[in-house]
């Protein structure tokens, strides 16, 4: 594993029975305790992942707002300082470059948080569009960063530091929250990808590891546990949240997704990819994602076909077996003629033609 | 790790107990805790035959699909329908309650070629 890249953490995975995996180059643990066991944990209690390998990019100057407002699908001059927005990136054929948050640290000074296997690509597209007045500056290497989610976040979290975690909203950060015995400052947001409430912390890459050492002692009494990969994706997917690669890609719109809330067609600015999306958003896509449900006994899988009539329609981009539900479920890309809750299609898992019936997204929502 | 001695091992992490003629196949303590938690099997049906490196169902956990290769060829006498319910079984007693198939061999000389626990165990330490 010597050529992967390892993130600060790295070296105290092993101290917690962390199992790690190849991720996109990146060593990372895929599991701790258990898959399952802490999916239960972060939807109960408190799960800690290591998310360090996440991009950060860093978006200055006095037309950085013109330029992120070109770049970029949803409304950035919406959002005010101390606030972060999910949006898109696009090409010119509205096909997702990456997904992403944006944060705004101060006026012309914003920082996007991308897909760790997409900050190179990012960074790039970035440069080629470049405009005068902005800089762009892959900065990752500068920021550890960490994930605490789950009902107990908070609690656990507010132990460690002095400013009160309640005034940062959903969507909203703080970018000086110090905790005790840690140095530095850090941006602490209510932000996440599990469906549940919780933080995301980022940090200098020095600091990590005390932190990671201090939330998981201060969260004990509440159950905490640390997680991995293997439960990130099974937690994300029940949520609804799309992943890069998967239910996202160059060959896949937002609106196709139906993540159209974050793409503003009627904002003034013409960003890549707006003719594209507006016709879509318009006249409605050819295709759509949709949940499903296993009818038959089998798990859907990435990559695996989707038939209709004995004929493939489309193909799963996400499917596990539900740690909370319990039940087999996918997601996937199919014309939008048949993309109606209650219709049956069919799943080729591997050898066997197993049932299936769309039904809403998604699958999990927190009470 | 726990590999009992009176059992065989295959190289795609199966064992193999030997009851006189037919052999009880299951997948071993080290192969389920690469896979993590176990949330399906699928076996083959009483009657089927099972033939030699060939695919005979598959395991999957939270994450991945692993086929079972047929560590022996033969006809498939009995299968582990308790697994259907309680794939969980694989992670808890992969040597006892989460047995698999029993096969009556084609061929009993077909043991022979598999490994005993400590080649097993070399094997693994080597891939690890």
């Amino acid at each position: 594993m010597s050529e992967l890249k390892q993130t600060p953490l790295y070296p105290v995975y092993k101290e917690y029975g962390g199992k790690t995996i190849d991720f996109g180059g990146w060593a990372l643990p895929v599991q701790f305790a258990g898959i399952k066991e802490e999916h239960h944990t972060t939807r109960e209690k408190a799960g800690l992942f290591d998310v360090s390998h996440m991009g950060e990019i860093a978006v200055k100057g006095e037309n950085s707002e013109d330029f992120l407002q070109k770049m970029v699908t949803n409304n950035v001059s919406k959002i005010k300082n101390g606030q972060a927005q999910y949006t898109f990136m696009c090409n010119e054929q509205g096909g997702v470059i990456d997904d992403f948050l944006i944060y705004k640290l101060d006026e012309n000074d914003y920082l996007l948080v991308v897909n760790a296997a997409n900050t190179e690509k990012d960074f790039n597209w970035l440069k080629q569009h470049q405009i005068n007045g902005v800089e762009v500056d892959n900065v990752s290497h500068e920021y550890a960063q960490l994930a605490l989610q789950g009902p107990k976040a908070e609690q656990i979290l507010q132990k460690l530091t002095e400013t009160n975690l309640k005034e940062i909203k959903f969507f909203r950060f703080d970018d000086s929250v110090e905790f005790h015995g840690i140095d530095g400052k850090t941006i602490v947001s209510r932000t996440g990808y599990t469906g549940e409430d919780g933080f995301e912390i980022y940090l200098p890459t020095t600091s990590v590891i005390d932190l990671w050492k201090a939330i998981l002692e201060a969260g004990q009494e509440e159950g905490i546990q640390p997680v991995g990969l293997g439960a990130r994706d099974t937690l994300r997917f029940e949520a609804g949240l799309a992943l890069y690669g998967q239910d996202l890609s160059e060959e896949i719109s937002p609106i196709e997704a139906g993540l159209g809330f974050a793409v503003k067609t009627d904002k003034e600015t013409d960003f890549i990819g707006k003719e594209a999306l507006t016709e879509q958003k318009n006249k409605g896509a050819s295709r759509k994602l949709v949940g499903f449900e296993m009818l038959d006994k089998g798990i859907p899988r990435h990559g695996y076909d989707v038939l209709k009539n004995e004929e493939t329609i489309g193909h799963v981009t996400s499917g596990t077996q539900s740690p909370t539900l319990g039940k087999n479920l996918g997601t996937a890309l199919i014309p939008s003629e048949f993309a109606h809750e209650g219709e049956e299609i069919d799943i080729q898992v591997r050898k066997k033609t197993l049932k299936a019936k769309i039904i809403p997204t998604p699958f999990y929502k927190r009470k | 790790m726990n590999l009992p001695k009176d059992l065989r091992y295959s190289k795609e992490h199966e064992w193999v107990k030997d009851e006189d003629g037919k052999v009880r196949i299951g997948i071993t303590e080290f192969a389920q805790d690469e896979l993590g938690d176990i949330v399906f099997v699928e076996l083959p049906e009483v009657g089927d035959e099972l033939e030699l490196d060939e695919p005979f169902g598959s395991v999957e956990s939270v994450k991945t699909v692993s086929e079972l290769y047929a560590p022996v060829s033969g006809k498939v006498v009995e299968v582990n329908e308790e697994l259907e319910d309680s794939p969980e079984l694989v992670n808890e007693s992969p040597y006892e309650g989460a047995w698999m198939v029993v096969v009556e061999l084609d061929d009993s000389s077909q043991l022979e070629e598999l490994m005993d626990a400590d080649a097993y165990q070399k094997m693994t330490e080597e891939e690890e």
